[in-house]
């Protein structure tokens, strides 16, 4: 038996048939050392938000910790992709891997996008109906209050909603032509067009790039020009949780991006081999209806 | 533990594996991933326990006897975040870990690194949930979570730094459980033997399948509902607070949306097992595979759009009611044919009693009893009456420690033969299970009285008319608790078995025993299914 088993790590994975034998990496310490650099990062953060002044020391000490680990562990993906280790069976895996990952997210986003239908569709008009219902009111100011609500509560401030037709739309405008370069990019590379590949993506990343401009530049101006803010009522919650957390995907998707840029003009990926290309569209995409459902729930209706 | 006796003779021979400490900090082998998950669930299983077993104590009599309100309120919640989170579902994984790759024909789970990486999440998790407790002793923060392992808001909002702890352990806790999700969708879709179609997948791997699917579908939801908690603690946010057009009701929605498909999360894997064992053990064929398979698929289903029987009297309108009531009571039907079919594969089976069949029977009539009773609280004029009562503890009791629980124990006892490659003690697994299930009845009927009477749930005093019962109720636990350690001390004896003089487990270790998982030797070669079984051609 012992003998089998060290023929099954160390043989290279094309003295097998195809579809008899599937890659079982080494052991690594990589998840072990993530997993503390995560621990440290959330006792970190817990710490800081509590005004521990060794809070901020340990994230940053966490933050390390992770992104040597992932650049690693990326590493020796992209190493083990290069030389080999993986064929059409651990490509399928993969696939299927990166799609059920994507499905996760779509249900984090639902969780936020649950949240503002709700405050639109029952605990807003709740507040304000109080007073027909039930003789009184907690609190008088609602009483012309219309969606997208502009009043932060009983003592909060006045704020003004974001528009949908200035930066957003524009924003909408970059991230569809995202779509649409990363695409050409693929069908470049599905032609081993390698100029036209790596033009697509170096476009894509610009657009995406630029879009993260435009986001920053609304923040700022929300903050302070339109008194909107993170606090401004379940308005501002909304408003800043949603478009942020779609900008930290939009920043990671960026990032990958940028890596595979780098690969494909270190030649890699074939036009039949490129899950890693795949991989970062279909993130992207994902990215992009994100963005669809945000134009039009969170900016324009 | 069970790996103790695979350990010398695998790593003897191979230079590649590091040994010691290294070995488990850096596998990425199946078996080893899964023993580690489930020496994780039964260390947690005790902490949890002992925490429990702290409260009990406390209810022994009427009165403040042992502790203050206070860390009475951190111990409940606790003991609740760890025993689901950090007990039960490790165990199941560490069941997939251990089993789908053999029953399906697989060298190993399809993504192994990532695989490693679920499990060493778990660890610092559980470390960030019990850490208050220490750092309170040094005068940091004022202990860990005290609002109940829900977090409602607005108590949650208000809570000190444990709640902080408990929402970053959740949101680790969820990423370790959608990582062991992924690999196990994957390794089902992707490394089944040929010839395995998707209808003759074993049920256990059908039942995981669709644990799987609810979890990355739920599991992210409460991700971002602590969130939502984490921004309006410190970020000025106004999610779950009516002054800024928020709502605290939002709150229970986004956490049972997760929470109760969670009880599914839960059960599946154990429902996915019980016919293996119930057909071992009658030497039969299960009955009605895919009736069993639709009926997890309906439960799937029905279960993401019920939540809010969990607050039916927090004032939702008069239709929601209605709709969750009736829905609710739908879930019945689809469990209802499986406890038929448990049921009709035992009927005129040439029957034995091994350990693992006596908690198989255990689970199917004390399931059936909290079954029932979920019935009565799904009916919404008759909830308002046993809502946050001692009705409620002991219903999901029965539904989470004698259908969860003992439907571990089942699943540990029955395949620890295959694992470890002994036949464990059979008398110290009937002693377990008799005093387990004895002792089980006697901490949790009682309870349902006391909730008919009106004994509020999460209170550390009650009135002197609930002294009996609640005296009786805390016995029972003394010695339910105290009988795990039989269970330990089998599991340990087990995987020493040559040291112990234990009889050594054929392949098929069990007479009845079918599937792919017994065709291997008892322990299996360190990659399962070096070449994969062919079940296209006859008799392969």
């Amino acid at each position: 038996m012992a003998q089998t088993h060290a023929a099954i790590e160390t043989t290279h994975p094309s003295d097998h048939p195809p579809g008899t034998h599937y890659f079982v990496p080494q052991p690594s310490l990589y998840p072990f050392i993530l997993s503390g650099g995560m621990f440290l990062l959330a006792l970190g953060f817990i710490l800081f938000m509590n005004k521990f002044a060794a809070g901020s020391w340990i994230m940053l000490a966490g933050t390390g910790v992770i992104l040597t680990v992932v650049v690693r562990w990326f590493g020796r993906i992209i190493h083990e992709s290069q030389t080999g280790s993986y064929r059409e069976w651990e490509d399928k895996s993969f696939r299927y891997g990166m799609i059920w990952f994507i499905l996760s997210e779509v249900a984090f986003f639902a969780a936020f996008f649950g949240a503002l239908f709700y405050v639109r569709n029952i605990s807003v008009p709740d507040l304000l109906t109080m007073l027909p219902r039930h003789d009184f009111t907690l609190y008088p100011e609602y009483k012309d209050l219309l969606w997208p609500a502009s009043g932060g509560g009983p003592k909060g401030i006045a704020f003004t909603p974001m528009g949908a037709w200035g930066i957003p739309a524009i924003n909408t405008a970059l991230l569809l032509s995202s779509g649409a370069t990363i695409t050409w990019a693929h069908w470049a590379l599905l032609k081993n067009n390698r100029t036209q590949l790596n033009l697509g993506l170096f476009l894509t990343i610009a657009l995406g790039v630029v879009f993260l401009g435009f986001q920053g530049y609304e923040y700022y101006h929300a903050y302070t020009e339109l008194g909107l803010t993170m606090g401004a009522g379940v308005y501002g919650a909304t408003f800043f949780m949603l478009t942020g957390f779609h900008g930290f995907h939009v920043t990671l998707g960026t990032i990958m991006l940028m890596v595979i840029y780098g690969r494909c003009l270190k030649g890699h990926f074939t036009a039949n081999r490129h899950f890693a290309f795949e991989g970062v569209a279909w993130y992207w995409h994902f990215v992009d209806v994100v963005w669809l459902g945000l134009f039009i729930m969170v900016y324009w209706l | 533990m069970s790996h103790a006796t695979t350990a010398p003779h695998e790593t003897h021979h191979d230079a590649h594996y590091p040994g010691g400490i290294m070995r488990w900090l850096t596998t990425t082998n199946h078996k080893d991933i899964g023993s580690m998950y489930l020496t994780f669930a039964l260390i947690m299983f005790f902490v949890g326990g002992a925490m429990i077993l702290a409260v009990r104590a406390e209810l022994f009599q009427p009165g403040l006897q042992l502790m203050q309100p206070e860390f009475f309120n951190q111990l409940i919640g606790i003991h609740a975040l760890v025993m689901i989170f950090a007990a039960l579902m490790p165990a199941a994984t560490g069941f997939a870990n251990w089993q789908i790759p053999l029953m399906i024909g697989a060298p190993d789970m399809a993504l192994p690194r990532i695989n490693n990486w679920g499990f060493w999440l778990l660890p610092p998790a559980a470390i960030l949930l019990t850490l208050p407790f220490l750092l309170a002793v040094f005068g940091i923060g004022d202990g860990a979570l005290n609002t109940g392992w829900t977090m409602y808001a607005p108590l949650s909002v208000q809570g000190g730094i444990g709640v902080d702890f408990a929402i970053f352990s959740i949101h680790i806790l969820g990423i370790s459980s959608i990582l062991g999700s992924i690999n196990v969708i994957v390794t089902i879709f992707n490394l089944r033997a040929p010839g395995m179609t998707m209808m003759k997948l074993p049920i256990f791997c059908w039942g995981w399948l669709i644990t799987a699917f609810l979890l990355i579908a739920t599991i992210p939801v409460l991700a971002g509902a602590v969130t939502m908690l984490l921004t309006d603690r410190h970020f000025g946010t106004h999610f779950f607070n009516a002054a800024g057009g928020g709502d605290p009701i939002l709150f229970q929605h986004l956490f049972w949306f997760f929470g109760h498909p969670e009880v599914y999360i839960l059960l599946l894997p154990v429902w996915g097992l019980m016919p293996h064992v119930l057909a071992t053990f009658s030497r039969k064929p299960m009955y009605g595979y895919k009736a069993q398979v639709y009926s997890f698929i309906a439960i799937g289903l029905l279960s993401v759009v019920v939540w809010a029987h969990h607050f039916f009297t927090a004032g939702l309108p008069v239709p929601a009611l209605l709709y969750f009531m009736y829905s609710t009571m739908a879930i019945s039907l689809p469990l209802a044919v499986l406890f038929f079919c448990w049921i009709a594969t035992m009927w005129k089976g040439a029957m034995s009693f091994e350990t693992p069949m006596l908690f198989a029977q255990g689970f199917i009539i004390m399931f059936g009893v909290a079954g029932l009773t979920g019935l009565v609280l799904a009916d919404v004029a008759a909830d308002a009456q046993y809502h946050h009562s001692y009705f409620v503890i002991a219903h999901f009791h029965y539904a989470l420690f004698a259908g969860g629980i003992m439907g571990v124990m089942t699943g540990v006892y029955y395949w620890l033969p295959k694992w470890t490659g002994y036949m464990y003690d059979e008398k110290l697994g009937k002693l377990h299970f008799w005093l387990t299930v004895i002792s089980f009845n006697l901490t949790f009927m009682p309870q349902f009285f006391l909730g008919l009477a009106g004994m509020p749930r999460r209170i550390p005093d009650y009135a002197l008319q609930f002294t009996e019962f609640n005296a009786i109720s805390t016995v029972g636990a003394m010695i339910l608790g105290f009988s795990q350690l039989i269970f330990a001390w089998n599991i340990w004896k087990c995987a020493r078995g040559h040291a112990n003089g234990l009889a050594p487990a054929e392949g098929r270790a069990w007479e009845g025993a079918t599937g792919l998982e017994w065709e291997l030797s008892s322990p299996p070669p360190h990659h399962s299914w070096e070449v994969q079984p062919d079940l296209r051609q006859p008799g392969a």
